[in-house]
């Protein structure tokens, strides 16, 4: 995006040029139209839920708190991206093993358990393990066997929820103990979501993995040219694959949160269409879908503006099975403006206009 | 293709289209005899073989499409959802607005054509990745689907429901049931729509410079354009057949159905990619079969009806074995042309 920048860039240039600069102009927008709409949707109450402890409640905490799944997600997609040129298409069926995984072992395969059969901490490292290995095999499907990521990660796509239906003999096991749902709701005494803090640990480490390793720079390597970061001593099979485990693992997370907001799982409608909101927060967030650079915070950012506009939309009284046919215009347009063909042609358009600014200024 | 030098293995000595055709046709059959050996019942009966044809004329139909577009190297994975929008649009006008058959077709190629239109544009003119493209059609389609109306519902149209119930009787193919009574063998009419189909693309993509267009942009786009070949109209003529294709394949689910919802076809478009990459058609463009699809359809419901009649007739099976067929066959493509090229380079 800022490859021909030049030194007497105006600073207006330089903020459009900014990758942040699509998310935040879209949260703006999404601001100004709640904030005409109805005024009171930036209000946050502190109330009690029905346990009696304190929380804070309004749409932004709703926002922070919903979107926490998908920040979660957009960091390993993000990776995935930017490393394989492709998106992962699984990712919502992939919850969906995870989370059936997870309860298999809580509830110790009996749907109605009067005490937890394992601790939670053994079913969450079960529960990464199973993602990291449906993350190995999209990753070794795609590094490997060198088949289209968006297709490799079809398969799981179809049989992952039958999986995870298959996990639990297609029964729905609840989970007896009430401090598995802290993790979806409130922890006792905090009035901030719980899910705000995961996130802000995920944040948190994959900030200090970015800047310790040189994970992010091999990423964009293998993404820019393959074959030269080859002739330069880097890996592409393993960064791929690494990059689709790292996903595997955030996909784990995500289904801690999923599962827990419910204390049980649904099969079919668990993180439906989470894979189309995961892609579109990369594409929101600048970040080119063939591969190459990228930037972590404004796939995030991008992440929490998805659920802004879900958050928005329901608001608007949108029934929620119509609501990807609104995110798919969303995502049209911003393909769209994306389109180096598009880009070359409103820079060409920039140009005649420029002169004349420049009189002026 | 391959006839580059002396050592010739088997790998090297067809072309890949012939050779991944008689994998797929080759597996069908002994699917299917196996089938017949052991677990016979409804497998020996002619009429379970025009079932299935029944059963996936639509898929038949977009399948062909799916391969048109795979070959010319892109993708569609709208399909699923054109067809859902298609069946509910058509529904909501056979039964709400009194409208005709005629007139429901017409919505049906309209809803084809427009998907074509605007998809193809995207991705041949403005360069955009078709896998995004599509899976925002897909998830635009299922959307509009329930704008247009919310419940499932039955269509109760008498000139519908007469076409509907439409046969088609084989001579000579019935059998006679416990009682004794000749059950004719048929099919619907939806698979005489799929067969014509099937036998105009062979045709087209056999014989005619848009056709082998196709093959030229999906094998080397650049070789392509030097051979003076319009790669951009190509590309969207492809987006274009395959989307108005789903749009009659869409017509024929709806046929066979007779009903609108949202949740009709749900992965369809994974069942015509898988069905096409079992035929022999590679993702990464240039080289397919529309016979090749016609058996990787016949494959894929077959070993359906095999899982389900051998007693695993719980849901989850069905997808489980579609996405272990599609591995397998995605792992023997990625072999087999591992093993060409090494074959080219010795």
């Amino acid at each position: 995006m800022s490859k021909t920048a030049n030194k007497d860039e105006s600073f207006f240039k330089k903020l459009v040029g900014n990758q942040l600069f699509i998310p935040i102009l879209a949260i703006l927008l999404l601001a100004v139209i709640n904030l005409i709409n109805d005024p009171g949707f930036f209000k946050i109450t502190l109330g009690t839920n029905n346990a009696g402890n304190p929380v804070l409640s309004g749409y932004l905490i709703t926002i922070l708190d919903y979107g926490s799944e998908l920040g979660i997600l957009a960091i390993g997609m993000t990776l995935v991206t930017a490393a394989s040129g492709g998106q992962d298409i699984s990712v919502g069926a992939t919850i969906a093993i995870a989370g059936s995984a997870m309860l298999r072992v809580l509830c110790g395969g009996t749907s109605r358990p009067t005490e937890l059969a394992a601790p939670i901490i053994v079913a969450f490292l079960v529960a990464c393990v199973v993602g990291m290995i449906c993350g190995a095999f999209n990753g070794m499907l795609v590094a490997v066997f060198k088949i289209q990521p968006m297709i490799a990660t079809l398969i799981l796509f179809t049989a992952g929820r039958s999986i995870a239906a298959w996990i639990n003999n297609n029964e729905l096991p609840i989970v007896p103990d009430p401090k598995f749902a802290y993790f979806g709701s409130f922890i006792p005494g905090i009035p901030i979501p719980t899910t705000v803090f995961i996130v802000a640990a995920c944040i948190v480490v994959i900030a200090l993995v970015l800047k310790f390793t040189n994970l992010g720079l091999y990423t964009q390597a293998v993404g820019i040219n393959e074959g030269a970061s080859r002739l330069n001593g880097i890996n592409p099979t393993f960064i791929k694959f690494l990059s689709f485990v790292i996903l595997g693992l955030c996909v784990a997370v995500a289904a801690l949160i999923k599962v827990s907001r419910l204390s049980t799982i649904n099969y079919s409608v668990i993180a439906k269409d989470i894979e189309m909101d995961a892609i579109l927060a990369v594409a929101l967030g600048g970040n080119a879908l063939s591969g190459g650079k990228f930037n972590m915070w404004a796939s995030i950012l991008g992440a929490y503006v998805i659920q802004f506009l879900t958050t928005t939309l329901y608001k608007f009284n949108v029934q929620s099975d119509a609501l990807a046919a609104y995110k798919a215009i969303v995502v049209i347009v911003l393909v769209v403006f994306s389109a180096p063909t598009v880009r070359d042609y409103m820079k060409q358009l920039a140009k005649k206009v420029a002169p004349a600014k420049k009189e002026v200024a | 293709m391959s006839n580059s030098n002396e050592k010739k293995s088997i790998f090297g000595r067809m072309n890949d289209t012939s050779l991944l055709l008689t994998i797929t046709v080759v597996i069908f059959f002994l699917m299917y005899i196996g089938a017949i050996v052991f677990q016979g019942g409804a497998f020996t009966k002619p009429q379970m073989f025009f079932n299935i044809l029944n059963a996936n004329a639509a898929l038949i139909i977009t399948a062909c499409g799916m391969s048109v577009v795979m070959i010319s190297g892109g993708i569609d994975i709208s399909v699923g959802g054109v067809v859902a929008l298609v069946s509910m649009c058509c529904a909501v006008y056979l039964d709400y607005h009194d409208g005709s058959i005629i007139g429901s077709i017409l919505i049906a190629l309209g809803i084809g054509v427009l998907y074509g239109l605007v998809q193809g544009f995207l991705v041949a003119y403005l360069d955009i990745q078709p896998f995004i493209v599509s899976l925002a059609g897909m998830f635009f389609a299922r959307g509009m689907t329930t704008i247009v109306n919310t419940a499932p519902f039955n269509v109760a149209d008498e000139e519908f429901t007469a076409l509907k119930l439409t046969r088609i009787i084989i001579p000579g193919m019935g059998t006679t049931n416990k009682k004794g009574i000749y059950v004719p063998a048929y099919v619907e009419i939806g698979v005489i729509v799929a067969l014509i189909v099937v036998a105009v693309l062979f045709i087209v993509l056999r014989w005619t410079k848009l056709g082998r267009s196709f093959y030229a942009v999906g094998g080397n786009k650049q070789s392509a354009l030097m051979l003076g070949i319009n790669v951009k109209r190509t590309k969207f003529l492809s987006h274009m057949l395959c989307s108005v294709l789903a749009g009659i394949g869409g017509y024929v689910y709806f046929l066979h159905v007779g009903s609108g919802s949202a949740s009709h076809a749900m992965g369809m478009e994974m069942n015509a990619i898988a069905s096409s990459i079992i035929g022999g058609t590679m993702l990464t463009g240039g080289v397919g079969n529309i016979i090749g699809t016609l058996f990787g359809v016949l494959s894929l419901s077959t070993i359906q009806n095999i899982v389900s009649s051998a007693g695993l007739d719980q849901a989850w099976w069905t997808g489980i074995t579609i996405a272990a067929m599609l591995c397998i066959f995605l792992l023997i493509q990625s072999v087999v042309m591992a093993q060409k090229k090494k074959a080219l380079k010795a």
